[in-house]
């Protein structure tokens, strides 16, 4: 009997490794797995490479990991937001390497790693500094960069609803990064707000397939970031 | 001269926004445009987190926290609105689908080169989020900003000085000064504020501008 569901966030994030790549869903304030993320930071694994939309601001979410000096790179698209105090601190001591990635060459990225793919050529970033020793190719007339894919170890996401099976829904905008994260982690840890019974998800519903999940934990009440 | 206020250039924009539109505004002032949009367009906003028929801010008291828009803030979702995921918005928009992106700038150059996502300030962390994405694959690019920097040194120029957002991506330029259309030809002025002339404009502007046709 398939049943994913763990019993606590601890056990959830046991196996994390120093050193580990760690995807986190969310963009902005919206879908962020903050639970999971604050076992991560009581985990205490060091030297993390977080793969993340944004960098957190204030203390919450991956502004803890940062605080804690848990990571060691960031890969992101938009690590500057209004009170994203402790990447600007650590960035400016030097003490956090930046990975700057368009967003949208980030969330094909993931995607790529989770279908299979080894890389996809993408217009994004052509003629700019970001594309800077990458392998480049001219196709019909028009100039296209060459990108990899990203793995990660573990996979953070945020659902709404969740079955056993790790079939899972989401709340409006909540979806963002979490569907594609879920594919391209080696452990996809979903974090949900309810575990419903197998079978009584609306099929036609169901935004991640439970295939892509690996463990399930449902958090009492709603999760959110402070606005 | 004449200098618009943000709120009025929004609404310059939104006069060139068509029935029909799909169309994505960038964060900052960008943002301002939907506010001015007449009533008989319908017109179908995108965010890049994933959202289709951006509806406006709710009701103190109605926010849901995880629906906001690229800017962080609390939105609505419009009757006909959808969400997907962002490597599915990000299809949308270097996939060509969006007809129109409104996108705030550092500077802007006559070939239409774009820099909006970092400076020449290295201590400075740069962000680059969905702009180049957008300046790729939007069928259409506008640009909204102040002509000037505070120091009232152009920010339309020759040739960009910061590094670019994305090369030859830049079809109009509306400012608090004037709108300007990027052509084949250069930079020709497609409207002058009422009491601003064409040589007060040339002043503030790095680059040769053409005369209205």
């Amino acid at each position: 009997m398939i049943d994913k569901t763990m019993t606590s966030m601890t056990e959830a994030l046991a196996d994390v490794r120093d050193g580990d790549t760690v995807m986190i869903g969310g963009f902005g304030s919206s879908g962020i797995p903050l639970h999971l993320v604050e076992a991560l930071r009581l985990h205490g694994a060091r030297d993390l490479v977080i793969i993340s939309n944004n960098a957190g601001v204030a203390e919450d979410g991956i502004a803890s990991l940062l605080k804690d000096r848990l990571v060691r790179k960031i890969v992101c698209s938009f690590p500057r937001s209004a009170g994203s105090i402790w990447f600007e601190r650590l960035f400016e001591e030097g003490a956090i390497e930046l990975d700057l990635v368009p967003q949208g060459t980030l969330s094909e990225r993931i995607r790529a790693a989770g279908a299979g793919l080894g890389g996809f050529f993408t217009p994004t970033a052509y003629g700019t500094r970001l594309a800077e020793g990458k392998e480049t190719r001219v196709i019909d007339g028009r100039g296209y960069v060459l990108e990899k894919p990203l793995h990660a170890d573990f996979a953070l996401i945020k659902g709404d609803r969740g079955d056993a099976w790790g079939n899972l829904t989401y709340n409006t905008a909540g979806r963002n990064f979490n569907p594609i994260m879920a594919m391209a982690g080696k452990i996809t840890v979903a974090q949900v707000n309810t575990i419903v019974p197998v079978g009584t998800l609306d099929p036609e519903a169901v935004a991640t397939p439970g295939i892509f999940v690996n463990r399930l934990i449902a958090v009492e009440g709603e999760d959110h970031a402070a606005a | 001269m004449q200098r618009l206020e943000p709120e009025q250039i929004a609404q310059r924009v939104a006069r060139d926004i068509p029935d029909g539109a799909y169309v994505n505004l960038g964060i900052g002032l960008p943002t301002m445009v939907a506010n001015y949009v007449p009533d008989d367009r319908q017109v179908i906003y995108h965010s890049e987190n994933g959202i289709l028929g951006v509806g406006p801010a709710p009701a103190p008291g109605e926010e849901n926290p995880e629906l906001i828009n690229a800017g962080k803030q609390h939105v609505t979702l419009l009757p006909g609105g959808c969400y997907f995921d962002n490597a599915e918005s990000f299809a949308m928009m270097r996939g060509g689908h969006l007809d129109i992106a409104v996108l705030g700038a550092f500077q802007a150059a006559a070939n239409g080169d774009l820099a909006n996502w970092a400076t020449d300030n290295d201590r400075y962390p740069p962000a680059v989020g969905g702009a180049m994405d957008l300046a790729v694959g939007a069928k259409q690019v506008f640009v909204m900003m102040r002509h000037t920097t505070r120091d009232n040194a152009p920010k339309i120029l020759e040739k960009c000085s910061f590094p670019l957002t994305g090369a030859g991506a830049v079809r109009r330029i509306y400012t608090d000064l004037a709108v300007i259309d990027v052509t084949d030809a250069g930079l020709r002025v497609r409207e002058l504020y009422s009491g601003n002339s064409l040589e007060e404009v040339q002043a503030l502007t790095g680059a040769p501008l053409l005369p209205p046709e």
